[in-house]
């Protein structure tokens, strides 16, 4: 088994643990002060954070940045992608990052074209 | 006759290794998630899909989710999520223990943590099962218009949402649910709204200082409230009474809305249910020896791996029904 293969570092090596089990707590720590942060943003929305942002209020880009960095330590350390091999980790993120994106921008991009149609045509949604 | 190095090497994918060093069990595991998490990607977008194309109306989840265990008519609005997101990050956290405990061979720990999992994985089902609840006996109440859009009722002097129970007057009708045992076999209805659109219209009317809030968001986010003489012409629109939220009607603004949530966050906590299961057959496997005599506790790593990824897929939703 791979007991000895743990890669024990995460932040780039910024912060190196001394063995798996420190690690997996390190982790919880993090992304429970992530999820923190998310929360109390999401209570008291400042006023600053809701200008907008390719048509997008700032607060909902970070709210979906702050969730892809808790999905990101899921993976690699809850998950050991990490301590695989680079063709494992690829063959696994790769078809996600490719698909998924391409998917949001064909359906946002035509949401938004039919939001413009009703709310721009002749006929109003109004009775 | 064993292969030297070399050859091992040139024969990397000609079948007997690993060249992923991973075995096959994990192999296909990791197959089927990145498929459920394609599958889940889909449905979180055809969400945004909606959402973008009613983004000048989408309901408020602010304002939707406001209750916690204990807590009556106190507005706390994220805090049951949040709490939720804590328990199953947690249930995460004794998983990847046990698993590494299974790296360590020692049997105690794992059934230990596998416990504690399991506990998690439960009480998070459970929570879940309240939130519909709620979210499915609604607050409020609202009318409907023949187009479909909520009226909700707010009191013009302080702003606040006024349940259609506190203006409703009652009028004497002779109106009853439809029952197949009635009536034609075929056709029936569900229960009848607890006061019916001539009511609360009626009510309406007579109390001066409630007015009427639409679906339409102003430019700051916040839902418009109609003038007196508006909503007294709007009022005159309504065609149903709704109460809470089910798959056809939904108090709370869009009914796309109601649709999403329940299919998304059902498929979900369906996904938490048969996780589960999984990790309780495992856990009586590691009980009574099963993968002490194999040699590995792998089945407890791509157990962990299913487990992790519907933390993983919660996170996400967490992210697009509760925060955005």
């Amino acid at each position: 088994m791979a007991e000895d293969l743990h890669k024990l570092a995460i932040f780039r090596g910024l912060l190196k643990f001394k063995s798996n089990v420190q690690k997996i707590w390190g982790v919880l720590i993090f992304l429970s002060i992530v999820t923190t942060i998310e929360v109390v943003l999401g209570i008291l929305k400042p006023e600053f954070l809701l200008s907008y942002f390719l048509n997008m209020k700032l607060l909902n880009w970070i709210f979906i940045i702050l969730t892809l960095v808790k999905a990101y330590y899921i993976a690699w350390d809850f998950m050991h992608i990490r301590d695989e091999k680079g063709s494992l980790q690829g063959s696994i993120v790769l078809p996600l990052i490719i698909l998924i994106p391409y998917l949001i921008f064909i359906l946002v991009l035509e949401a938004d074209y039919i939001f413009d149609v009703m709310n721009t045509g002749f006929q109003s949604w109004n009775f | 006759m064993e292969l030297t190095a070399a050859e091992k090497e040139a024969n990397l994918w000609s079948g007997g290794q690993r060249p992923l060093n991973a075995s096959y069990g994990k192999l296909m595991m990791w197959f089927f998630i990145v498929s459920d998490a394609l599958t889940f990607s889909g449905f979180l977008v055809s969400y945004g899909f909606s959402r973008f194309k009613n983004i000048d109306s989408w309901p408020i989840a602010d304002e939707v989710f406001t209750h916690f265990p204990f807590l009556h008519g106190i507005d706390a609005p994220m805090y049951y999520v949040a709490l939720m997101t804590f328990i199953l990050i947690f249930s995460s956290v004794t998983m990847v223990l046990a698993v590494d405990a299974g790296h360590h061979m020692n049997k105690s720990k794992v059934t230990f943590y596998m416990l504690l999992t399991i506990i998690g994985g439960a009480v998070f089902v459970g929570s879940q099962a309240w939130e519909w609840k709620n979210f499915i006996k609604g607050e409020y109440g609202a009318l409907e218009t023949k187009g479909g859009q909520i009226l909700q009722f707010i009191n013009a002097d302080n702003g606040e949402r006024v349940s259609i129970a506190d203006f409703s007057i009652s009028i004497p009708t002779e109106r009853s649910a439809h029952k197949g045992s009635n009536g034609v076999w075929y056709k029936s209805e569900g229960t009848l709204p607890s006061y019916s659109v001539n009511e609360v219209v009626e009510g309406f009317q007579g109390n001066k200082n409630l007015v009427i809030r639409i679906e339409k968001l102003d430019t700051n986010g916040q839902k418009i409230i109609l003038s007196r003489d508006d909503s007294l012409d709007k009022v005159e629109n309504a065609v149903a009474v709704v109460e809470g939220a089910n798959l056809v009607h939904n108090e709370y603004g869009n009914r796309l809305f109601a649709d999403f949530f329940f299919f998304i966050t059902g498929f979900h906590g369906f996904h938490v249910f048969s996780g589960v299961v999984i990790n309780l057959i495992i856990f009586f496997n590691v009980i009574i020896g099963t993968y002490e005599r194999r040699g590995h506790y792998e089945m407890v790593e791509k157990v962990g791996l299913y487990w992790h990824f519907v933390d993983l897929v919660w996170v996400f939703v967490f992210t697009f029904f509760y925060l955005v």
